[in-house]
């Protein structure tokens, strides 16, 4: 049995690693490292795990700017066979329902280039930068495919496929039809590193680059601003109006009788 | 004349209602009475025609259900066929779900079958002037900006909007509301499900539910051990509090992950929140700057929660945490 396993991908700031500009309020992105969408590693690895045990072809692809072919570059080193970058100026400002239009495509396109129909398709359950989780249930629903969200582990029958669901309080066990789009939370054991000879290897490797030129079956109207229903309006840093009281005093107990004291002020208990 | 309908989507399991599409009702009110709109909650699973009736109570106008052993435990398939059928006949004006696994797991789907917008994991919601829509408010970089959306031209605009954020309104026995029964009306082929719930397991002994609790003790990494959760039970149980913690509490495993409040935990809005030994990373706060007191304890006199606390104290909560129960109990007898 042969698993053929389509990766998506993001390359996305580390957002743990933004601040707020005092000053002006406003996103520092400057000298904020890329990385790769840290759900996108764990599916990496559960595909990369996945074509161990059964065997097939890992390809991994992500649709954005230029640079983020040094993303797929990595994962090359970790476990992927073969990478493509989606980039194209006219896929630029896609909202999800737009983004998951043109990855479909793209998905179509390369099962036709690499000669292929992929078992599954994953996608990190969601990328930290938008959070939205939306883009994995609409790659689904533009290819027709059954979908599995927030797994945890994916394992492998004949014409179906188990996947281990976290779910509010507990996890459920899925029986899934394949072929079908699984969005992972994250997996047993952390992804695997790039070793030197992964890594050299990889380097042999080359990012393949899909633009609207090879792929050509794409109504444009469809992608980019002009295929994107939704438009943000407005953006803006969380203000918070807070009293920002700070209680002074010598010992605990001025401490603690002074913040009883405003709490029966306030009846707030 | 224009259907301005709001649908609200009531969540079940098992039958009950979950809370937050009764809390979702009660959001939508402000915007139903501007836009002259009918709050309309649709409910769809197996014997679920109480919560129908209840979601009348918590101020729908009308409800539409479809109840029977197709849609008993929930599939991808099953709801997202059925609830496209319903949209295409009735063609509402917006439609809003609650953010969460299901929710958000369907609500793409939908989205895009029907091919209009969709905003998630929204924690507000409003109008926007300018162009008469729905103003889908969501935390986004991790919860270091908001951004305000809209869906101009396509219908339904449709979003998940996040639990605990809205209170659900009083109940109110009284109100009436007419019940479509739509059950009849759609089939879903069984083939069209192609996924099979095998097994569902509960890893949580407790409920927790942190997003209806009036007082909330939260705890994080300051409080340095396991062992000291104690300090934070027993402020909880003199304030009539549910514990809470950060994400490194969460990760270190001194509490479950149903207790964690932050941007990949709850969202909550207590009355009072204390946030002891709690730095106040954006990853927290963007799950509890809606509370209505936020006191904070922390040895670390430049940690950001003071930022964000209407009470700070500095100090160390080993000392001040029991001392603070003790007090409060005191002063209770």
């Amino acid at each position: 049995m042969n698993m053929n396993i389509c990766v998506c991908i993001k390359q996305v700031p580390d957002t743990n690693r933004i601040k707020i500009d005092p000053v002006t309020n406003t996103l520092v992105r400057k000298g904020v490292p890329s990385i790769i969408n840290p759900f996108d590693t764990y599916a990496v690895e559960m595909a990369a795990k996945l074509k161990e045990e059964y065997g097939g072809k890992v390809v991994v692809i992500s649709m954005g700017p230029p640079q983020a072919s040094k993303a797929l570059k990595v994962c090359l080193s970790v476990g992927a066979d073969e990478a493509y970058l989606i980039s194209d100026r006219a896929f630029g400002g896609s909202d999800t329902l737009a983004t998951g239009y043109i990855l479909a495509g793209a998905i179509k396109k390369i099962e036709e280039l690499e000669d292929l129909k992929f078992d599954l398709i994953f996608c990190g359950k969601q990328a930290i930068d938008g959070d939205t989780a939306q883009v994995g249930p609409q790659i689904a629903e533009q290819l027709g495919l059954a979908q599995a969200t927030y797994a945890l582990d994916v394992s492998c029958t004949n014409d179906h496929t188990i996947v281990k669901r976290e779910v509010d309080g507990g996890y459920d066990t899925v029986l899934v039809q394949t072929p079908a789009v699984v969005t992972v939370v994250h997996t047993d054991q952390m992804p695997r590193y790039a070793t030197y000879s992964t890594r050299s290897e990889a380097k042999k490797k080359q990012v393949h680059v899909l633009s609207s030129a090879e792929l050509s079956e794409l109504d444009l109207a469809q992608c980019g601003l002009s295929g994107s229903p939704t438009r943000v309006v407005n953006t803006y840093t969380p203000s918070v109006q807070k009293l920002g009281i700070m209680i002074e005093g010598s010992s605990t107990t001025e401490l603690v009788d002074k913040l009883v004291g405003i709490l029966d002020d306030k009846r707030l208990l | 004349m224009m259907n301005t309908d709001i649908w609200i989507y009531i969540e079940t399991e098992n039958g009950k209602a979950l809370n937050v599409g009764y809390e979702l009702i009660n959001a939508a009110r402000p915007i139903a009475a501007q836009k002259n709109s009918k709050i309309v909650a649709l409910v769809v699973g197996k014997n679920i025609l109480k919560a129908a009736q209840d979601a009348i109570g918590y101020g729908a106008d009308s409800a539409i259900i479809l109840d029977a052993d197709e849609y008993a435990s929930y599939s991808t398939d099953a709801y997202a066929e059925a609830i496209t059928y319903l949209i295409n006949k009735y063609d509402p004006e917006t439609m809003m779900f609650g953010a969460t696994t299901n929710g958000r797991d369907m609500a793409p789907r939908i989205a895009c079958r029907v091919s209009t917008g969709l905003t998630a994991d929204c924690t507000d919601i409003g109008i926007d002037e300018a162009s008469g829509c729905v103003r889908w408010t969501r935390p986004t970089f991790g919860g270091n900006l908001m951004a305000d959306i809209i869906c101009p031209e396509r219908r339904p605009q449709m979003g998940t909007v996040r639990p605990g954020v809205f209170r659900k309104a009083e109940f109110d026995p009284t109100r009436k509301g007419n019940i479509i029964d739509e059950t009849a009306n759609i089939h879903i082929d069984p083939e069209h499900i192609r996924t099979k719930l095998l097994e569902h397991v509960d890893v949580v002994a407790e409920a927790v539910n942190l997003e209806d609790a009036d007082v909330i003790v939260a705890g994080g990494r300051g409080i340095g051990s396991v062992d000291n959760i104690h300090l934070l039970e027993e402020l909880a149980d003199v304030t009539g509090g549910t514990v809470a913690c950060s994400r490194p509490v969460a990760e270190a495993g001194w509490m479950n992950h149903n207790r964690q409040v932050g941007q990949s935990g709850k969202t909550v809005s207590p009355s009072v929140y204390f946030a002891i030994g709690i730095s106040g990373a954006v990853q927290h706060t963007a799950g509890m700057q809606g509370s209505g007191t936020i006191i904070a304890i922390n040895s670390d006199p430049e940690a950001p929660i003071f930022d964000i606390a209407d009470y700070g104290i500095v100090g160390d909560l080993n000392a001040i945490v029991p001392a603070l129960t003790k007090k409060l109990k005191e002063r209770k007898l």
